[in-house]
């Protein structure tokens, strides 16, 4: 398959800048459709910040953009929906596009919050309205998907479930994902290219395949040994506190 | 057939309210209330500006409102100051040149109270037409940006990552704002105008549990306080802008009985 019609988005040495400060710098990557990409580092790093730049909601200060999706989807961090508005569920999976009932109420099943469709959404529980949040951004049927840490307040059995629903829609919608995660442990075996952020991008690469040892295998049964793999860790270089580099 | 001054008052104050409704559910979801108290305070700017150079009121005050709106934005770049202090900055000093301006044109004759507080024996027929095919521009303008304007209420980010472009409805949105302030201007008075955009709104989020909902009762709340403020106004004689806000605001505070009893019945 030619690799070209599968380039969704192309980051060129990409960054922004904020008060003459640059929060990331040179910046490169490239999401294909089918595939997941893992965006890693601490607070701070510029996780979101790439992430935003991917999704045109930031303009990149260096570098260039090509963007080829058609039809994007977010998750983003940190929502808060303001009371004043009655919004229920049903209300907010109709957004930013229309999407028939059936189709919403499929996508809330997939993150098993269906039977929340007529409740406000300043009534749902932290976890709740994240399982809302990637059932509206999975109901859209995009190209690229973007999901800025989309499992936080999920509890820990809805953690397992959620990363393996969203791999299952990679490959059923044949989108392209941005995936942001603090929890090195819970990056996805089926996470393509792995890159660790820190301002720049520290190294990035598909994450060493320790689910094909056949004890590790073994030990944790087929199937969650192909959703939890650890992405192996070496650095060229340290970071001080403040995120500056040290050799 | 609208020679009666006070059914051309009730014709134009319920084209007022319905197009004051949506709005005003806009301005209480985004918090825009302090804003469209400055653009309000600004209008009277607007209309001795009018009257200064004998230009159409609507119009004038309209102009003014807009470029009040893009000052706020050039401040806010420009300066260290936050947001309502701006505001609050920019409400009082063209409430201030306006009346200093009303000053200078001594050789005409003004009802300043009709000015700020809403004259019903002002309306004229002229008036009704601009009412009823400005306020139906501003809806159609509002129904076409609505989808970006409301996914941008609710998330900025969000809408803008899926291709929503709320910059532009935003801008939009402050200029149709203007042009409702303009529009009700001779009823409500500069003084009371975010009331009717506001208070009808306050109302319809105590009793409606859905956006579509909330507009259709602020819609039918402001219809309500418009139609009988002016029966009021008229039988007692007082100006007819705060003789609407009274109603409205009875009708708010009867709003929260059902909200009262839910939240007794909830405690049991």
């Amino acid at each position: 398959m030619n690799e070209n019609n599968n380039l969704l988005v192309r980051l060129k040495n990409c960054g922004v800048q904020k008060s003459s400060k640059w929060i990331v710098k040179g910046i490169s990557l490239e999401i294909y459709k089918g595939k997941i990409v893992t965006l890693i580092g601490p607070n701070g790093s510029g996780k979101t910040t790439t992430a935003k730049m991917a999704l045109n909601i930031l303009i990149s200060d260096e570098g260039s953009i090509e963007n080829y999706s058609t039809k994007m989807a977010y998750v983003p961090q940190k929502i808060s929906i303001d009371w004043t508005m009655p919004l229920r569920v049903v209300d907010f999976m109709n957004l930013t596009s229309h999407i028939n009932k059936d189709e919403i109420i499929e996508a809330l099943e997939l993150t098993g919050v269906q039977h929340l469709i007529y409740n406000e959404i300043h009534n749902l529980s932290g976890g709740e309205f994240q399982r809302v949040l990637i059932a509206r951004a999975i109901a859209k049927k995009p190209d690229l998907l973007v999901l800025d840490e989309p499992v936080q307040g999920v509890d820990f059995n809805g953690e397992i479930a959620l990363y393996n629903l969203i791999k299952e829609i990679c490959t059923k919608l044949n989108c392209g994902i941005l995936l942001i995660s603090h929890d090195l442990h819970f990056v996805m075996s089926a996470t393509d290219h792995v890159i660790c952020l820190n301002g720049h991008i520290c190294c990035s690469g598909p994450p060493k395949s320790i689910v094909k040892n056949s004890s590790y295998i073994e030990l944790f049964g087929e199937h969650n040994a192909a959703t939890l793999s650890l992405y192996q860790h070496e650095h060229d270089h340290s970071h001080q506190t403040d995120g500056s580099i040290e050799n | 057939m609208f020679d009666d001054f006070f059914i051309r008052a009730l014709v134009a104050g319920v084209g007022v309210a319905i197009v004051a409704g949506p709005l005003g559910c806009l301005v209480i979801w985004r918090r825009l209330s302090y804003f469209g108290d400055t653009l309000s305070h600004s209008a009277l700017l607007g209309v001795t500006l009018a009257y200064s150079f004998s230009l159409n009121i609507a119009f004038s005050v309209f102009v003014i409102s807009a470029v009040v709106a893009l000052l706020l934005v050039s401040l806010q770049k420009r300066t260290k100051l936050a947001g309502d202090s701006l505001l609050g900055l920019l409400a009082h000093s063209t409430l201030a040149i306006g009346l200093v301006l009303i000053g200078f044109l001594s050789y005409i004759r003004f009802d300043l109270m009709g000015l700020l507080f809403g004259d019903i024996l002002a309306v004229t027929t002229a008036d009704i037409g601009l009412v009823w095919i400005g306020g139906s521009i501003i809806l159609i303008i509002l129904y076409f940006i609505w989808k970006s304007l409301f996914s941008a209420t609710v998330n900025y980010d969000l809408s803008a990552a899926e291709g929503m472009r709320p910059e532009v409805s935003n801008f939009i949105f402050t200029l149709l704002l203007a042009g409702v302030i303009a529009l009700s201007i001779k009823m409500i008075g500069a003084l009371l105008i975010t009331g009717l955009l506001l208070i009808p709104a306050a109302i319809a989020r105590n009793i409606s549990n859905s956006p579509r909902q909330m507009i259709v009762i602020a819609i039918l709340s402001g219809i309500l306080s418009v139609v009988v403020g002016l029966f009021a106004s008229l039988e007692i004689n007082t100006s007819s802008g705060p003789s609407i806000i009274v109603v409205a605001l009875i009708l708010f505070i009867i709003s929260l009985v059902p909200l009262e009893i839910k939240g007794q019945l909830q405690k049991r």
